[in-house]
């Protein structure tokens, strides 16, 4: 008997939690979902100079700012590498795609609080660059 | 008393993210009379996603109430909290990894897990690991190469423990609930 009133109170506790972050989750989708229609990532890279010395830099930003499934920017970077960028560049890209998320700071701000979001894509972010050039070094010694 | 209290700052916090919520599908609308066409993509794609997070939300649905229902803050203070050492740091990288679905999907269990007594250095060494997707791998490797592949998913996983040190240290989110909106 207690055991179920403990599972109730679980549901309804979860429930509730669901209520409050769902919508905003939903919300954040949605958003990200018109800012890409919006301005496409293809565009902002090729408006960007991703082949310059820069590159991981940008890469880097255009990953923080994009959303979607982390296979688009696989494809993305494949397209970037044939003309011309670094190594460092996509890997800035990529990673900056799955770690930073600026279009879903919202959600993760109203969920785990503002500080914890900002610090935690602040820190990606820089993380994200530092790797670039850690992978094309450690790429660079390989061949 | 406190209950009251506590029953309406629940309430205020579900209609702000409802209000959220309908003044995005507000902004659908209002974008809709000048460019239908990018409504219409931005709907098609936002279809798409929902049907990768649905299935993922009813995981960590169930799996937020196996947490309500079994964890009790004690236990999860001392594995997944501020003294739970090297074991903590390596299940956060672990279930990380693991973890399937689109991460907005986590955030209503981190944000439980957070009130219960994870650490914030957890929460993102965890998000960081997320990184490294293990059914994306073969397509990583025919687009990049298997030398690439091997050393990004390394790095990956060093900078996931790096980013929860940083957290740790420079942000000073090593303690439980620094910061959490899920209070009740």
């Amino acid at each position: 008997m207690e055991q179920k009133s403990k599972a109730t109170q679980a549901v309804i506790q979860t429930a509730v939690t669901f209520a409050k972050t769902v919508p905003i989750v939903f919300g954040v989708l949605a958003l990200a979902s018109l800012v890409t229609a919006a301005i496409p990532p293809k565009g902002i890279s090729e408006a960007l100079p991703m082949e310059s010395s820069l590159g991981p830099v940008f890469g880097a930003m255009l990953g923080s700012l994009a959303a979607g499934h982390p296979v688009t920017s696989y494809v993305l970077a494949g397209e970037l590498s044939a003309v011309g960028a670094s190594l460092a560049t996509i890997t800035a890209l990529i990673v900056s795609w799955v770690t930073v998320g600026i279009i879903h700071l919202p959600a993760e701000a109203a969920i785990l609080g503002a500080r914890f979001a900002i610090w935690r894509n602040v820190i990606c972010f820089v993380l994200a660059i530092m790797m670039a050039y850690v992978v094309a070094s450690l790429m660079s010694l390989a061949v | 008393m406190p209950e009251t209290k506590e029953r309406s700052s629940v309430f205020r916090k579900a209609l702000r993210a409802w209000v959220f919520l309908f003044a995005v599908a507000g902004l659908f609308a209002f974008t809709a009379l000048f460019n239908p066409a990018v409504v219409s993509e931005a709907l098609a794609s936002f279809g798409s996603l929902l049907t990768r997070i649905i299935p993922a939300l009813a995981l960590v649905f169930c799996l937020s109430f196996l947490a309500n229902l079994f964890l009790e803050q004690r236990w999860l203070s001392r594995h997944l909290g501020e003294a739970s050492g090297l074991r903590g740091w390596a299940l956060a990288v672990v279930c990380g990894i693991l973890s399937v679905g689109p991460l907005q999907a986590w955030y209503p269990l981190l944000g439980e897990l957070k009130e219960k007594g994870m650490s914030g250095a957890l929460i993102a060494t965890f998000l960081y690991a997320r990184a490294l997707k293990l059914p994306l791998l073969p397509l990583m490797v025919h687009y990049f190469g298997v030398e690439f592949t091997a050393l990004l998913s390394l790095c990956i996983i060093v900078f996931s423990v790096l980013s929860g040190l940083l957290m740790k240290n420079i942000a000073g989110f090593d303690g439980s609930g620094a910061g959490g909106n899920l209070a009740r």
